[in-house]
């Protein structure tokens, strides 16, 4: 038994008053979760206190919610590591070193409705519609099952695996910046159906995702999906699936997603770092063709890329201009460009999908050698062809 | 007034199944859930489901592992049904895109389960329930327009027309506080079971025997439901689940002097006999000394292939690291018998017909009954399945031929009144709900559960009792409309007396030892007098017993040995 202090960000919508903290003392084995604590609070304090919650056990999805601003599900999240990880939070910005509160928010980038619970139905599910949820197999289906490759199975399992809590999409910065975005869940959702052989509108979906400008490449690869998923979906990793899956049905989309990424797989791998000043002409005409020759429509991308060419000089998210003079670009220090041209071999040589689902729990390399998955001392199961 | 022709209470693989195949028949369909659909108990269900779909196999072995496992409790032409309609309900599922597992030749593939006499359970890694119940979902979402989706809707009582038939419910929508009362046709419960009345379980915190109650107040008989299984493996105090499919890979059981003590209880299937064999026996090691302090055994998984460990159980080894700090790959886990299934429920016929006209029910909340004195696991889901599509047939069948019959309105008025009256109850008048519910659960979990006796059984209902006249004056903090759980959770207690004192009742009653009913002052089994299922009736004293045959076609009961 140990004692702990939650700060719960409250909202009561019918006091007519804003939302408010409420610090609640709860007394309980650290092994036990912040859910835990919660149903404590509520049912020895204030029943009032509204949190979803049904199964305890990271399997139902319904307690999604923030700890000491991360996302994830209270139910999985020891209370005894939040409260670790609240003085961590606060040691480190010249806080106290233990006796923090663990403070705990609704989820983000959705409505409250009360207390701990949000809206999902406006933000999370909509969205989960919007990507023809359901299998489209062409025809009547076979007299027994169809027949499928075992690890299309697997593969596809790894977004089965979501429980839909919204954890990811609480997280999405992409979201934070374009609402619209269709997100991580759906998306991850969508690679279900686009993974599975049996569906038979593959191209159709990904013709959709990808020309949709909230589409497959509104993510900007920021991991916080990977990193608050609780059930080890990384719905990032299945919409780098999605434009790769894009990219090899030859989807040309308008937003000229996949000819950037192309474009960054192209300079790393001749110049081991970003050079930058060929990015514009890499995206959206590239190659020498396309620099001789560049398309109407490559000249007018090129030149409305240009504002954000120059705020990002501005700001210093760019290097500086002398640098993006083309063949200023340093090259890397001795033999690190082979180094990195090895990395290339290697992505292709293992061109076939790894299998993260089956993988096991980072770092269990173990588990992956036996899966046959990868060599031992190999680098991780990385996908070469992403921006 | 929502208006369909059939309404479907629940929203778990049950539920969601019966409005599918309801909607099928072309009837307008309504599914009310007190969670969204997803959130539904059905995702716990790990394991996998039992069909004999291989070519070696047989439904009749199937059926009959069932008739044994129920300990000859099970009426056997609904098990006959089962069985049969087994394998297809698998295919169907798998065209509607269940990532089922597949084998080399990217055929289905199988795993074994106990109880078994052959590996006929299919699978997704271990979170079968979850892969079905999204599919379902999935399909749902599809015929949007033939089913409407009342998510987050909490149902408190059903409403019966002056014919004696069931016309309709009345639901709260749990987002704004409003009443509604729902006409339909046909009704189908399919809200679960009622594990939350033992405390720990593996069961959900939604799991209160809501349908149960709603159906024993308006006059159905409930039957068995004395019958309540504790899985072999789940995690001493917090009640989670450890799948069975674990023991179907290979995992061992061992006492705290490292002994593989099944051998002494069931020297052919060892840990894969049936649960409520498992259970006695891992009991018996603890009560006897040789458990470890912590009133546990040990499970250990290491002895399965870590590659096979990560591929098929892979929820476990998350539920090890995340709730027991155990990394099962690399050391034994331990793990005691604890609350899981109910098996009693509200008795039906292999259609789903509650005693009620228009009533029907599948899933856990029923009892057809498929499993008897004790469920094999991998067949849950497939009771789910298999009679939520009966009773969505029927229900809709029935619709077709029936012409509305207006619900009356005192039903609504006498919800509100009871909602007043939870809500006029002033702070500290009583007990608080919260309290209630715990001292509920501690008395089933320690009086109701692997070995039972007279004398326990009876403190346990007078604690029911008189928890039931406490429940009365409970109060509650929250006077709001907005998504008040605390007012649900009191009108839940209420529905998890009910089924509290029938489970007593019905322990009390059956003097013999069967299935999940293991009575240490009549260890034996009873052909002879309590081959029969009990039945409950609601009267004002409380519930009144009668008896039922049980259907026997063709597996004259036997000694059931493993």
């Amino acid at each position: 038994m140990a004692e702990y202090t939650i700060k719960v960000r409250r909202y009561q919508p019918e006091s007519g008053e804003p939302a408010y903290w409420e610090e609640f003392g709860v007394e309980l084995d650290p092994s036990l979760s912040v859910l835990d604590g919660l149903l404590q609070a509520k049912d020895r304090d204030d029943g009032s206190l509204a949190v979803r919650c049904s199964c305890r056990a990271a399997i139902c999805g319904s307690c999604g919610m923030k700890i000491n601003g991360k996302s994830g599900l209270g139910c999985q999240t020891q209370i005894g590591e939040a409260q670790e990880a609240a003085d961590k939070k606060a040691s480190a910005v010249g806080g106290a070193a233990e006796g923090n509160v663990i403070v705990i928010e609704p989820m983000g980038n959705m409505p409250v409705i009360k207390d701990l619970v949000t809206d999902m139905e406006s933000t999370h599910w909509t969205k989960i519609r919007r990507v023809t949820p359901w299998l489209l197999p062409h025809g009547e289906p076979p007299e027994r099952e169809y027949i499928v490759e075992p690890e299309s199975m697997v593969d596809i399992t790894q977004s089965m695996a979501c429980i839909q809590c919204g954890a990811c999409v609480s997280s999405c910065l992409s979201m934070e910046a374009d609402p619209l975005f269709v997100g991580p869940a759906a998306l991850a959702k969508a690679y279900r159906f686009v993974g599975d052989p049996r569906d038979a509108e593959t191209s159709e979906r990904l013709t959709d995702l990808a020309h949709d400008p909230h589409g497959i490449y509104d993510c900007t690869h920021c991991f916080s999906c990977v990193d608050a998923c609780p059930k080890g979906v990384a719905p990032m990793d299945q919409i780098m699936r999605l434009r790769r899956k894009a990219g090899e049905h030859g989807i040309e989309d308008p937003n000229s997603g996949h000819s950037h990424e192309m474009a960054f797989v192209k300079i790393i791998e001749k110049k081991g770092t970003l050079d930058e000043s060929l990015l514009l002409q890499e995206s959206f005409a590239p190659g020498v063709l396309g620099k001789l020759m560049p398309t109407k429509r490559a000249i007018k991308e090129m030149i409305g890329s240009l504002p954000t060419a120059i705020r990002g000089i501005k700001t210093g998210k760019m290097r500086s201009l002398p640098k993006l003079i083309p063949g200023v670009h340093h090259k890397l220090p001795g033999g690190a460009q082979d180094e990195v041209k090895a990395i290339y071999k290697h992505a292709e040589e293992h061109n076939e999908e790894f299998n993260l689902y089956i993988k096991g729990e980072e770092g269990d390399e173990e588990a992956a050698v036996a899966a046959g998955l990868e060599p031992a001392g190999a680098p991780g199961a990385e996908e070469g062809s992403n921006g | 007034m929502p208006s369909h022709d059939v309404l479907v209470i629940g929203a778990g693989l049950a539920g969601q199944r019966a409005a599918l195949a309801a909607a099928e028949q072309g009837v307008s369909v309504g599914i009310v859930s007190k969670v969204h659909p997803v959130r539904s108990h059905s995702n716990a269900a790990q394991g996998g489901i039992n069909a004999a779909l291989n070519p070696d196999d047989t439904w009749e072995s199937h059926a009959f592992d069932t008739v044994k496992g129920s300990d000859y409790l099970g009426d056997q032409d609904a098990i006959e049904i089962m069985a049969r309609e087994a394998p297809e309900e698998i295919l169907h599922m798998e065209h509607l895109g269940v990532t089922f597992h597949r084998n080399e030749e990217g055929k289905l593939g199988t795993r074994a389960f106990g109880g078994a006499s052959a590996a006929r359970t299919y699978y997704v890694a271990d979170i079968t329930g979850q892969a079905i119940m999204h599919v379902l979902y999935e399909q749902l979402m599809k015929y949007s327009e033939q089913i409407t989706r009342y998510e987050e809707w909490f149902s408190s009582s059903l409403a019966i027309d002056e014919k004696g038939e069931c016309c309709g419910v009345v639901t709260r929508n749990v987002a704004d506080g409003s009443m509604e009362l729902f006409q339909a046709k046909s009704v189908i419960l399919a809200t679960g079971g009622s594990g939350q009345i033992w405390k720990p379980t593996t069961n959900a915190l939604i799991c209160t025997g809501d349908g149960i109650a709603m159906a024993y107040r308006v006059g159905a008989k409930l039957m068995d439901m004395e019958m309540i299984q504790y899985h072999p493996t789940t995690l001493a105090g917090k009640g989670f689940l450890i799948t069975e499919g674990a023991r179907g890979e290979g995992a061992l059981l061992l006492n705290k002097n490292g002994e593989r003590f099944m051998e002494k209880y069931a020297p052919n299937k060892m840990e894969l006999a049936s649960r409520d064999v498992v259970s006695r026996a891992e009991q018996t090691e603890i009560d006897e000394g040789r458990g470890f302090p912590d009133g546990t055994v040990a499970l250990d998984i290491t002895v399965v292939p870590k590659k096979r460990i990560h591929e098929a159980l892979r929820e476990i080894v998350l539920v090890g690291r995340d709730f027991a700090g155990v990394d099962i790959t690399r050391e034994p886990i331990h793990i005691k018998p604890g609350n899981h299934y109910t098996m009693g429920g509200v008795k039906t016929d292999v259609e789903g017909r509650t005693d009620i006209p228009g009533l029907y029910a599948a899933g856990e909340v029923a009892c057809v009954s498929v499993h008897g004195g004790n469920r094999l696991g991998a067949n849950s889901l497939l009771d789910t399945l298999i009679f939520g599509k009966h009773s969505g047939r029927d229900a809709a069948a029935r619709a077709l031929r029936t012409d509305w019959s207006k619900p009356s309105g005192k039903v609504l008025e006498d919800e509100q009144a009871m909602v007043d009256d939870i809500n006029g109850r002033a702070k500290g008048s009583g007990r608080r709900v919260s309290e209630i519910k715990l001292e509920l659960g501690q008395a089933m979990d320690s009086k109701v559960a692997v070995f039972r006796d007279e004398a326990g059984i009876t403190e346990a209902l007078e604690t029911v009792r008189r928890l039931k006249e406490e429940a009365k004056t409970a109060y509650i903090d929250d006077h709001g409309q907005v998504f008040n759980q605390d007012l649900m959770g009191a009108i839940e207690l209420g529905y998890m007396l009910d089924c509290a004192e029938c489970s007593c009742i019905g322990a009390l009653e059956r003097k013999e030892s069967r299935g999940a009913q293991y009575r240490t002052d009549y260890p034996e089994r009873n052909d002879e007098e309590w081959l029969k299922h009990i039945n409950l009736e609601k009267t004002d004293d409380g519930p009144e017993i009668s008896y039922s045959e049980v259907t026997i076609t063709q597996w004259q009961p036997e000694a059931r040995t493993y």
